[in-house]
């Protein structure tokens, strides 16, 4: 699903974010990225959702080479993508279900598509019943959970996310992680970056290890 | 007629955007308003100067004697080859009224207005022309068709000399032309105001919904997707400030209209103030709307682009 050949990221200022990374995720895998702050972590994401792109290599995205998609194109890749942020990025002068229902509206399905697709998400995160309250009125790791069904409602072959339980307790966190298994185990491919070793590495997931840009095993995630 | 799917779908979600962005425009009634304001004044300041021109230009073309030709025949002509002149000129379809002077009727007109009633009793025979007094018809009153007029009327046998009082016509025309170009200027101004303004109150809007802006690209927005509420709610401003304008004309018109008629009344006109009609009320709307997403789509061109998400 994901492919990293060679890739280096220099920011403006010479900041040398990524160097030489080569990595290897399989359709269908679970991993974790972890590292400290400023290990690049962030960055590598970045690459594979086109926020940013490699200043050298080659990274590939569901076997699209990502360095030769137009600016056009970049929207359709992201759709590939749901993408889970540490601080949840919900808009809060929409109801959830405007929040959760936006990537469908985005992709442009029809009325009812979306309602029907907008409930089942948020019956997968728990959250069903609430599709009119204000995210302003949720827990942080309701929020979050918003966020996931945001994520997953149109059924992305990927979720990306960064440090979804930065801001959680560890007892909501696992149910987090547990979340990310259950779409795992649907197929979905996922991978998550996250500096709390304590929950991670009791999960039976590969590790991606990166420190001051580079990776510290081989980046070769098993398949399934 | 069902329409495809795709263009049906396009249609509906067009129709959801513009439902959208007039809904946002409600939920911040005040500043709307404010904004609508400002534009409905800057397009009502052309428009009505325009309807004034028009209706000066409507006055100038009733006005009696807007342009006035004398015919001055020869003295050889008689009073019943005059008469036959004034039957066949009147016939002309570029002449609405031809009024014959004999020269009985000239003399004692001047004896009576200019004072020499006694000096002119000396005379032998009366010195004076018959004349043949006409008024263009309203389309040939202008500068232009009336000294063609007059040149038509100087190659006939009877007439000695034809002479065209033009000069309050050339003056009145002149200075309508001068105030329509004004307009003209003043309307390009303006439309450059209301482009701004629009310009400034979407790229405010932009800069408000940023966080918006950057988590929708991030979850695979297009451009067009993230440009088309922002146009909508230009083209609405335009819309709703021509509305607004167009009300503002007609509220000043209607003012205007009882002082006019009594002031015509004193001049035994039946003029009156021609008001928007349909057709000039449709080009202020659709030139409004027009120009708020000018507007709209120069600011959402410069403003928009520059967001990424992080």
């Amino acid at each position: 699903m994901i492919r990293f050949d060679h890739v280096s990221k220099r920011y403006p200022g010479g900041k040398d974010a990524l160097q030489a990374v080569n990595l290897h995720l399989p359709t269908g895998s679970m991993a974790f990225l972890t590292g400290h702050s400023g290990a690049g972590k962030s960055t590598l994401l970045k690459l594979i959702a086109l926020l940013e792109r490699a200043s050298r290599g080659q990274v590939f995205l569901d076997g699209e080479n990502l360095s030769r998609t137009s600016k056009r194109r970049v929207p359709m890749v992201r759709r590939k993508i749901g993408m889970i942020f540490q601080n949840h990025r919900l808009l809060f002068d929409r109801t959830v279900f405007d929040n959760v229902a936006l990537p469908l509206v985005i992709a442009g399905y029809r009325h009812q598509e979306i309602g029907r697709r907008v409930r089942a998400a948020l019956d997968k995160v728990g959250l069903l019943g609430h599709e009119r309250a204000f995210p302003i009125t949720l827990s942080g790791g309701e929020q979050q959970r918003v966020g996931i069904a945001r994520a997953v409602v149109n059924k992305p072959k990927l979720l990306l996310a960064d440090e979804p339980t930065g801001n959680l307790d560890p007892d909501l966190s696992r149910d987090i992680m547990q979340l990310f298994e259950q779409f795992n185990q649907v197929g979905v491919t996922v991978l998550i970056a996250s500096h709390d070793l304590d929950l991670i590495s009791r999960m039976p997931y590969a590790q991606i290890h990166l420190e001051q840009g580079q990776l510290q095993n081989t980046g070769e995630v098993a398949g399934v | 007629m069902r329409l495809p799917r795709p263009v049906h779908n396009y249609l509906v979600r067009h129709a959801q955007v513009a439902l959208n962005s007039l809904g946002r425009l409600y939920r911040t009634p005040f500043a709307s308003l404010m904004t609508i304001a400002v534009l409905g004044i800057a397009l009502a300041l052309p428009s009505g100067l325009y309807l004034l021109t028009g209706n000066l230009q409507k006055l100038g073309a009733q006005w009696d004697g807007g342009a006035n030709l004398s015919l001055f025949l020869h003295k050889s002509v008689s009073v019943s080859q005059a008469q036959a002149l004034r039957k066949k000129l009147a016939q002309w379809p570029e002449i609405a009224s031809v009024q014959l002077i004999t020269p009985e009727q000239a003399l004692a007109e001047f004896r009576e207005l200019s004072g020499f009633g006694q000096a002119l009793d000396l005379l032998d025979d009366n010195p004076l022309p018959a004349v043949l007094a006409i008024k263009p018809g309203a389309q040939y009153s202008t500068a232009n068709a009336a000294a063609a007029l007059t040149e038509k009327l100087r190659a006939l046998p009877e007439v000695e000399l034809a002479q065209l009082d033009l000069k309050w016509v050339k003056r009145f025309n002149a200075i309508v032309e001068i105030v329509q170009r004004a307009i003209w200027v003043m309307a390009a101004l303006l439309g450059l105001a209301v482009l701004l303004i629009v310009g400034n109150t979407i790229r405010l809007e932009i800069q408000n919904r940023r966080e918006e802006i950057e988590i929708t690209k991030l979850i695979g927005a297009t451009n067009r997707f993230i440009h088309r509420p922002f146009l909508y709610a230009g083209l609405w401003y335009g819309l709703f400030g021509a509305l607004f304008g167009a009300l503002l004309v007609e509220l000043a018109l209607l003012q205007l209209l009882d002082p006019v008629r009594r002031l015509a009344g004193l001049y035994r006109s039946s003029f009156s103030l021609d008001m928007l009609s349909a057709g000039e009320l449709f080009y202020l709307l659709a030139g409004g709307a027009f120009l708020g997403l000018l507007g709209a789509w120069i600011a959402v061109g410069r403003h928009l682009s520059a967001i990424e998400p992080r």
